[in-house]
């Protein structure tokens, strides 16, 4: 046991960590009772603007866990303007995300072409039953509120070709 | 509950009958220990057998498999961002880090380069990585030894590394960021400069361990002189990372390998130790952390303005070919052979993770050593079972 | 200081009581019994809630329990609910009887090494001649239970910790019972008692002021056994019988629900209990320095001590308990043979020089 400045320097470490926490509050957040907001760009939940979706089937088609279900019916549109075809429309039947088996990975997010799918930073939403995991199109429409903009960009960043 | 084959059936009543062949001169009972899978000391499902002669282990042999999940054979039938997805749970805890050869080796193939501030995002990311994952490392050498307080500073001050990449990337384990020709986003306004804050705070935690862990006498007396592997041996195991350079080999991949990201850019230091003990691993891991901040305030520093993707398709056709490459990651030498055929997808993936070819030393450098040693040794090692099994 | 209070009403009432009102023998015993329990008991839960707890959080930048009660006061009362409903289980290959037996008899121990401590000038269980010897002596069971926890429980890892526990706790009594031995030899008598007294009405080169209190004087002894306790306690760095990490836990592994909760009560019980013997023998038990109030020897004490005493002797089991805590949750644990060659190779030599020394001091000087 030749040198003790070691062993008395590592009690000196945790009776500082003692004395920080007691004056200064501790590094951990009292959950439930107050909360971290999470960064802007947290992947939490998915997020569907369904005016904007035409099941095309790209985000269900590049899920790695194939965890969206999407059902639609082609619809006849009246026409735009007077005395044209009428035009035919995608409608969305069914999109459920079946969050028990979401890697959040958000590819279908990104692949999206008609910015339907939105990422948002809410994490609570656990349920008592796996089967009410599976969200469907209202409860994922219900999420759009929740979505925040696009934080700004670093500088030297140049902005997104969409 | 796995049901035992005939082979293990036949090889447990093998050793127990070569226990009672043990040390015959004192007819003591040899005991065949196993370690594992389910045991605080190792990190995850990995199981060693041991054969005990009171508290010294006379043969020992690791067990792995229990977390395989198939990764190589997921990759024959996933696109190439599917797989990107795949690939950042091979090792958990520094997960950027496992992205990065498989993208870079789809780059290769494909002959695009990703703009020079994807380059250096990417390295800064990469070094965040490896900051995250071995201040755990740190933490959890004091728990495998017996001190508590550690491991929760280690997880106080990589909380703050962890939110950086939330806020960059969206995930904290599992950022999935990087994409063929760049990445997928840039950064938030105030990264870098909330990173520059961080890096102070790491290296702050990084002298609080040395003071708290390295310096203390105890934790010397427990790692000094135990699990020696020398130069040699090293080289001829395949050990990599730390490993490798705590034996004294000179061996960096980020130093000797030319690719596409900003190591180039930045000056820093490769750790070496002469020793090749538990201590000297711990060591060089440490200095790694510190080594890692400094290249990322100086990257942070200077990276470049423009774009952060590539003039890519969007719909990515890797043309045919094979590729390797390799990048050294938290754990070790970590490398993707991708072979394409053309397609939106790998036709096939080899992955080469470090953990598995480091832990391939253990029944070599487990014998005769004591009880409480394994779990020093395996400590110093640091595997992640993610990345034996894959 | 609830804890106080009701040591204090059982214990220092208990006696003082008997000799205001007239208690037959049979009640007087009932009431020392149930002192000694709450004397154990309450220490216990105290420590556990502000060491366990709460220091140890706030050293890990946490803050620990703070749900259950007003700052997680009633944590203890939790834990304590959800260890005794969870299913008793003995392991089929166990040997049942003395599975059963083993936790009971480590608390024993407890119990008993409490009954020597006093707490006022007339709050005391028992009044041994030999009370050092009787403590020192009755400390010394906890080791069988341990070992034939280990043995009992038809597990490689509690017999390993078992094993260790036995090698580890033999080798560091030694090393307790020099040092103390430093202490009777200064105070030159083995009663408790006396050695309060002798501590608080003694002098330091003729100045009364601190009394004589022997962490002053006998320095060395008293880092030796405080060393000797923490090893006692297999607390860290001495831990290997429990060494989490690689035996997950020890010679407790195989126990669940009651008796887990008796070996974990047991654990904290007698750190306090051992910190309350440190306390009686090197800070001065449950008495401040005679020179305070003018007093010369147990007569002249006054009555209000009884009352004052048992918290006293509290906040100095509570110090003494700081320290040993302090130091469990920042050093890392020692191998076993590193542990043996500690005890053999310095612990004893220097208790044995220590002896020397003081010797050889008491009567010259």
């Amino acid at each position: 046991m030749a040198r003790v400045p070691g062993l008395v320097k590592g009690l000196g470490v945790t009776l500082g960590t003692l004395l920080r926490t007691a004056t200064r509050g501790a590094n951990t957040v009292q959950y439930p009772h107050e909360k971290e907001s999470p960064p802007i760009r947290s992947r939490g939940v998915i997020a569907l603007h369904e005016g904007n979706c035409t099941s095309c089937m790209l985000c269900a088609r590049s899920c790695p866990d194939w965890c969206i279900y999407i059902e639609g019916h082609k619809e006849l549109a009246p026409p735009r303007r007077e005395g044209g075809k009428p035009r035919q429309v995608n409608k969305l039947d069914r999109f459920d995300i079946d969050y028990a088996l979401c890697m959040y990975c958000g590819i279908c997010v990104e692949v999206c072409p008609f910015d339907a799918l939105f990422w948002s930073p809410e994490y609570e939403y656990s349920e008592p039953r796996i089967a009410d995991l599976l969200h469907d199109k209202a409860k994922l429409g219900e999420w759009m509120e929740t979505v925040p903009e696009a934080p700004a960009l670093e500088a030297g960043a140049q902005g997104k070709k969409k | 509950m796995t049901l035992l084959g005939d082979r293990e059936r036949l090889s447990y009543i093998a050793a127990q009958a070569a226990d009672s062949r043990l040390n015959v001169e004192l007819e003591t009972e040899g005991m065949t220990l196993n370690i594992g899978p389910q045991h605080p000391a190792t990190h995850g499902t990995l199981r060693i057998i041991a054969r005990l002669d009171g508290e010294q282990v006379v043969w020992a042999e690791p067990s792995c498999g229990y977390m395989h999940r198939g990764y190589e054979k997921l990759a024959e039938v996933r696109t190439y961002p599917q797989v990107t997805t795949l690939v950042n749970r091979i090792d958990w805890l520094g997960s950027f880090a496992n992205e990065v050869p498989f993208i870079l080796a789809a780059e290769k193939l494909m002959g695009v380069e990703a703009p020079p501030r994807a380059q250096y995002i990417r390295t800064i990311l990469f070094e965040l990585s490896r900051i995250a994952n071995v201040s755990l490392f740190l933490g959890d050498l004091g728990v495998q030894l017996g001190a508590i307080t550690p491991v929760f500073l280690a997880f106080r001050d990589r909380e703050y590394v962890l939110n950086l990449i939330e806020a960059a990337t969206g995930g904290r384990f599992h950022p999935n960021f990087d994409r063929i020709g760049g990445l997928k986003d840039d950064l938030p306004a105030g990264w870098v400069d909330e990173t520059r804050s961080v890096t102070k705070k790491l290296r702050r935690f990084c002298d609080e361990i040395e003071d708290l862990l390295f310096g203390n006498e105890i934790f010397q007396s427990r790692t000094r002189g135990i699990g020696v592997i020398p130069r040699d041996v090293a080289l001829q195991y395949g050990l990599s990372g730390a490993n490798l350079r705590a034996s004294g080999v000179d061996w960096d991949l980020r130093r000797d390998h030319d690719l596409p990201m900003a190591w180039k850019h930045a000056q820093w230091k490769v750790w070496t130790h002469p020793d090749g003990d538990s201590f000297a691993r711990c060591w060089v891991r440490l200095q790694e952390v510190r080594e890692a901040t400094r290249i990322v305030d100086q990257l942070l520093d200077a990276i470049p303005a423009g774009p952060v993707m590539a003039k890519v398709p969007k719909i990515i056709k890797v043309p045919e070919g094979e590729a390797w490459v390799s990048t050294e990651n938290p754990l070790g030498e970590m490398g993707y052979y991708v072979v394409s055929r053309g397609d939106l997808g790998p036709f096939r993936v080899k992955i080469r993770s470090a953990s598995f070819n480091n832990i391939s030393i253990v029944p070599w450098l487990l014998r005769g050593v004591y009880v409480p040693d394994i779990v020093t040794i395996l400590a110093s090692l640091y595997f992640i079972l993610g990345d034996i099994d894959r | 200081m609830s804890a106080g209070a009701a040591v204090l009403l059982a214990a220092g009432v208990a006696h003082v009581a008997s000799l205001a009102v007239e208690v037959p023998y049979w009640g007087q015993s009932l009431l020392r019994v149930l002192g000694g329990a709450v004397a154990v008991l309450l220490p216990a839960g105290t420590i556990v809630y502000v060491f366990l707890f709460k220091m140890m959080s706030f050293m890990q930048s946490r803050l620990g329990p703070m749900d259950a009660g007003p700052y997680g006061s009633l944590q203890l009362v939790a834990e304590v609910g959800k260890w005794l409903q969870k299913e008793d289980i003995v392991p089929e290959r166990a040997d049942a009887r003395i599975f059963k037996i083993a936790p009971v008899v480590v608390l024993v121990s407890t119990f008993l090494l409490v009954a020597v401590v006093p707490f006022g000038p007339d709050a005391w269980f028992t009044d041994f001649e030999g009370g050092v010897f009787y403590a020192l002596a009755v400390s010394s069971i906890s080791v069988l239970g341990i070992l034939i926890a280990g043995w009992s429980s038809a597990n490689k890892y509690s017999l390993l910790g078992g094993l260790r526990a036995a090698g580890q706790l033999i080798a560091y009594e030694l090393p307790m019972v020099l040092a103390v031995v430093g202490v009777v030899i200064q105070a030159g008598t083995m009663n408790l008692q006396d050695i309060v007294v002798a501590q608080n009405a003694g002098s330091i080169f003729g100045f009364a002021g601190l009394g004589n209190p022997y962490v002053l004087t006998q320095f060395v002894g008293f880092v030796v056994f405080m060393i000797a306790v923490q090893a006692e306690l297999t607390q860290a760095p001495f831990d290997m019988p429990i060494a989490e990490s690689e035996l997950v836990s020890g010679y407790m592994t195989e126990y669940s629900g009651f008796r887990f909760l008796i070996f974990f009560i047991g654990e904290f019980a007698t750190a306090g209990v051992f910190a309350m013997i440190a306390s009686v023998l090197f800070l001065g038990g449950w008495g401040v320095p005679f020179a305070w109030f003018g007093w010369t020897g147990l007569d002249d004490v006054s009555g209000w001590m009884n009352l004052a005493g048992p918290v006293i002797v509290l906040t100095k089991m509570m110090l003494v308990t700081f320290l040993i805590m302090w130091v469990r949750f920042s050093y890392p644990r020692f191998r076993e043979d590193q542990l043996q060659k500690f005890a053999w190779k310095v612990l004893i030599p220097v208790s044995l020089a220590n002896i020397a020394v003081t010797s050889v001091l008491k009567v010259a000087v």
